[in-house]
């Protein structure tokens, strides 16, 4: 995985394969402590304590195509390897939490990559689901709540990438002024 | 803590009353990128975004753009599969970003089968 965004999509897709109707997602960075932590949550259907046991185990999947599923492990052994670690928190009805966290700037870090866009593009892609997402930087904190969003804007305005494309520049704009780490532009053509 | 949200909602409101009223009828085409842990890896939201881009661009209101799951076939991802309403769906294997759009405007838009790029035509199982 390039960077953190993947892992988190990642993460999110284990939730929609949950059959959650409700995902969050919390980033957290401690400067200070020179910490980040990131929590994804859900209501899909959880797993049962033996499975839990062995859920970061590359050889446990519940997949029936293949025999290995490397999503957790491959996060799990990444945030270790950055002086974090991952648990995962599970009851079978009440849904998954997977936290992760690790030394911020710790020089293996990957960078956040293009969060954003990854976060709007399972928006528009999963109508049926909702989604939250908190970003705290220090003492700032950002909210973006699907369901407030349907209330305000209607929820045929989140199946409309254009509407989507001007939301999503205003996240950006809003993460940029917490000090959010952006995706650098493309390089200009020679 | 300093709680912030999105400010200019009042804006982006005008936008959604001037366009979806012209919204009509249901979806034709369903694109599905498949985003396993192993399409995520090798390249999936790339596809995505590449597609999702295309979309926005065409303004086209009845194409609708999903994600699923592995399919089993890791080697040949980033997999795409295109479902035109009432044909059979077509699967494209090691989809980028050109691929993704030029599948966009010629097979989605058009009708077009990128053929040269089809890995199998029909639903798994």
């Amino acid at each position: 995985m390039e960077d953190l965004s993947l892992h988190i999509l990642d993460i999110v897709e284990n939730s929609l394969m949950a059959g959650a109707s409700l995902v969050s997602v919390a980033i957290e960075e401690d400067l200070q402590d020179d910490r980040m932590a990131i929590t994804v949550a859900d209501d899909g259907r959880g797993m049962e304590p033996g499975f839990l046991a062995r859920v970061t185990d590359p050889f446990v999947t519940t997949r029936t195509t293949r025999r290995v599923g490397l999503g957790l492990s491959l996060m799990q052994a990444n945030a270790r390897s950055w002086g974090g670690d991952l648990t995962v928190h599970s009851r079978p009805g009440e849904g998954t939490t997977v936290r992760v966290w690790f030394q911020r700037c710790h020089i293996d870090r990957p960078p956040l990559g293009d969060w954003p866009r990854t976060l709007f593009g399972l928006i528009l892609t999963r109508q049926e689901v909702d989604f939250y997402y908190c970003h705290r930087v220090g003492e700032q904190e950002f909210e973006l709540d699907t369901r407030e969003l349907k209330v305000e804007l209607g929820a045929e305005a989140l199946a409309d990438p254009q509407i989507m494309a001007l939301l999503r520049g205003q996240v950006v704009e809003v993460l940029g002024q917490m000090g959010v780490e952006q995706v650098p532009a493309l390089p200009l053509e020679p | 803590m300093a709680k912030l949200k999105i400010s200019d909602l009042a804006k982006i409101k005008d936008q959604v009353t001037a366009s979806t009223s012209l919204r009509e009828g249901g979806a034709q085409v369903k694109v599905t990128v498949h985003m396993g842990t192993c399409g995520i890896a090798s390249g999936a939201r790339t596809v995505l975004n590449a597609v999702m881009d295309e979309l926005e661009k065409s303004g086209r209101k009845d194409v609708i753009v999903t994600t699923s799951g592995c399919m089993g076939l890791c080697s040949a991802e980033p997999l795409v599969t295109v479902e035109k309403l009432g044909d059979e769906p077509i699967k494209y294997s090691y989809v980028d970003d050109p691929k993704m759009r030029q599948i966009f405007n010629r097979h989605v838009l058009e009708g077009e089968i990128q053929t040269q790029w089809v890995l199998a035509k029909g639903s798994e199982q």
